[in-house]
């Protein structure tokens, strides 16, 4: 067999020696950060820590949490993450549950089905967008962060595709028994799509906890910022003008250990759901490419 | 077949076939008004937040004052597109996203496509499981995340300069320094999505028929001959469509990524389209001005899709409509 020869071992030692550095340059920041987080305020600010905390404690965290604009954000986050999925959930099975239909009982489906797509292939871009919220009086509003990012095409495609993979005779006898489609999709299609509702509600919701983007453009008021765009203004762009802290706080908010604390929370929810992600999202990609 | 498509709920219509086109039944408005009234809100979401900024765009053609609206500003025609290739910023921001796109387009794919063909070489299930999980990781964290965690490990006083010193070398500026700032661009993007792009190459290769690499092993062929003629073979479509499809990105340089990285130090070889318009229309209020540059990319990019896509279709046979 080819492994034994010794050729291939010499390859196979720097093969497993190769991948395990690269798996370790994937998490190693992340390691670093949080080590710098649980450590003593002068090592981390002299920049003595790697990889293990120095002088372990917890104080970065007790003063992030006790940061009142911190609490702020951080509901404002999870507000956001909760409201959007459920908003973008909602519209995005009704209509691929009637997109999964097909084209010769439902004869208007082609044109609705390029009526989304056409909205991957092209967009107004930011500044009409930014003029469209500021017209309709949305600037502030959570619906701003909410409503333009609702019909995710992608997504549509995928609960399209999940839809389409349950076996007409289901629908059909639920027909014969006198329900409608509302009654179809309630009862015979979601209870046997909830893996997919599952996988999509879970990339909506990534997407929602870590969008900034939109909170920066349509957010004036730094005290509805959602945690994302609070961390890139605080420690990303380093502004302090827009959140106005006290003295006591901005020493507290400028302080690396603290820092460290509040990017380790922000990621926390995503490490969190990532192994129920991983799961699904192998599965995802594949049907998403190969179609047939 | 057809007969069964056909709604039971109408059993006086007879089996749809094209013989019998002339009974075949109109669509009931009856039958389908539900499944219209489902697509209904994602319909007017979309009409609203897509579909009427696309109609913003005709201030590209304007002189857009906010307090004056779309209906009253004068039009300039295409004043703004012409200042866009002459004023030189405007110009090397061009350069700047066609760079560090196509380098991250290039590389996006070269790395993907080896660590591919390693990980296949990896015979430990639990190994190559561990692999995985861990490499997709990176791709769901944001940049405002990656690039507070890249800012505090690559500044002059951050742990990778103070490894450089103790090994005797300069401290680089990774961030500082044009070139270097492209550099690290192009590295943490691919640091950052390798792994999730290599789903679609391992996807590939689990579809290869274990007997072809027996049949090999039995005319004395080496993993190595292997590997170039049997593996690798397998993934050429598949890198033919990603890399077909990639070029409808030639102008996304990763507005997320360079917009928690860059500073004003590195606008000459790192500002791109998309922080350009943020911070010529929204930050100094040059609407017209950006929104005429981000219609430019935006018309770019579809017209390469559309291409991109045919090609994809007759090269590889990839629908994705």
């Amino acid at each position: 067999m080819y492994y034994k020869t010794g050729g291939y071992r010499v390859f196979s030692i720097f093969n497993y020696t190769l991948l395990t550095l690269i798996c370790i340059s994937c998490v190693l920041p992340l390691i670093h950060i949080l080590a710098v987080s649980f450590s003593g305020s002068a090592p981390a600010n002299s920049n003595l820590v790697g990889l293990l905390p120095i002088d372990f404690n917890v104080e970065a965290y007790a003063k992030t949490l006790n940061n009142s604009n911190f609490h702020q954000a951080l509901t404002m986050g999870v507000y956001r993450t909760l409201l959007g999925t459920l908003v973008s959930m909602l519209l995005i099975v009704l209509a691929s549950y009637a997109l999964s239909k097909d084209s010769h009982g439902f004869r208007s489906r082609s044109i609705y089905t390029w009526y989304f797509l056409f909205t991957m292939l092209f967009s107004g871009g930011i500044v009409p967008s930014y003029m469209l919220v500021r017209n309709l009086d949305l600037m502030n509003s959570i619906w701003a962060l909410v409503l333009p990012a609702a019909v995710n095409v992608f997504n549509m495609v995928l609960m399209m595709n999940f839809f389409r993979a349950v076996p007409k005779e289901l629908e059909e006898a639920s027909l014969i028994d006198g329900a409608g489609h509302f009654r179809t999709l309630w009862s015979v299609y979601l209870p046997i799509s909830m893996p997919a509702l599952a996988t999509i509600s879970l990339f909506t919701m990534v997407f929602h906890w870590n969008s900034w983007f939109d909170g920066l453009l349509y957010i004036t008021d730094y005290k509805k910022y959602p945690l994302s765009t609070f961390l890139q203004t605080v420690i990303v762009q380093q502004d302090f003008n827009k959140i106005n802290p006290d003295v006591n706080e901005l020493k507290n908010i400028s302080q690396r250990t603290v820092k460290a604390a509040q990017i380790f929370i922000g990621t926390l929810p995503i490490l969190l759901v990532y192994p129920f992600l991983q799961k699904y999202f192998v599965k995802g990609i594949i049907l998403g490419a190969v179609k047939e | 077949m057809e007969s069964v498509k056909s709604n039971p709920q109408a059993p006086a219509k007879p089996s749809v076939s094209k013989a019998s086109k002339s009974n075949k039944p109109k669509e009931k408005i009856s039958r389908t008004w539900p499944l219209h009234l489902m697509l209904l809100p994602a319909a007017i979401v979309t009409l609203i937040f897509a579909y009427v900024p696309m109609g913003g765009l005709v201030m590209a053609f304007q002189d857009f004052k906010p307090y004056e609206g779309v209906w009253n500003s004068p039009f300039v025609g295409l004043e703004h597109f012409r200042f866009m290739f002459e004023y030189p910023d405007s110009k090397q921001v061009i350069i700047n996203t066609l760079v560090i796109a196509g380098l991250k387009i290039v590389f996006g794919l070269l790395v993907p496509f080896t660590f591919a063909i390693l990980l296949n070489e990896i015979r430990l299930i639990l190994f190559k499981r561990v692999v995985q999980t861990l490499v997709y990781l990176p791709h769901f964290i944001s940049w405002v995340i990656l690039g507070a965690i890249l800012t505090d490990m690559l500044g002059s006083e951050g742990i990778v300069n103070n490894s450089l010193r103790a090994l005797g070398m300069d401290p680089i500026f990774w961030l500082g320094d044009g070139n270097w700032f492209r550099f690290t661009v192009v590295v943490s993007d691919i640091w950052q999505n390798f792994g999730f792009n290599t789903i679609v190459f391992l996807a590939a290769l689990a579809g290869v028929n274990p007997s072809l690499y027996e049949a090999a092993e039995v005319d004395g062929a080496n993993r190595w001959k292997q590997t170039l003629h049997i593996t690798m073979p397998a993934m050429i479509p598949i890198t033919v469509v990603v890399a077909t499809l990639s070029i409808g990105n030639i102008l996304n340089a990763g507005f997320d990524q360079i917009f928690n990285l860059y500073n004003p130090l590195v606008y000459e070889k790192g500002d791109i389209i998309d922080t350009f318009v943020y911070r010529t229309a929204i930050l100094n209020g040059q609407f017209s001005f950006g929104t005429a540059v981000g219609m430019f990319k935006s018309v770019v990019g579809l017209v390469l899709i559309v291409i991109s896509y045919r090609l994809a279709a007759r090269f590889a046979g990839y629908r994705i409509f």
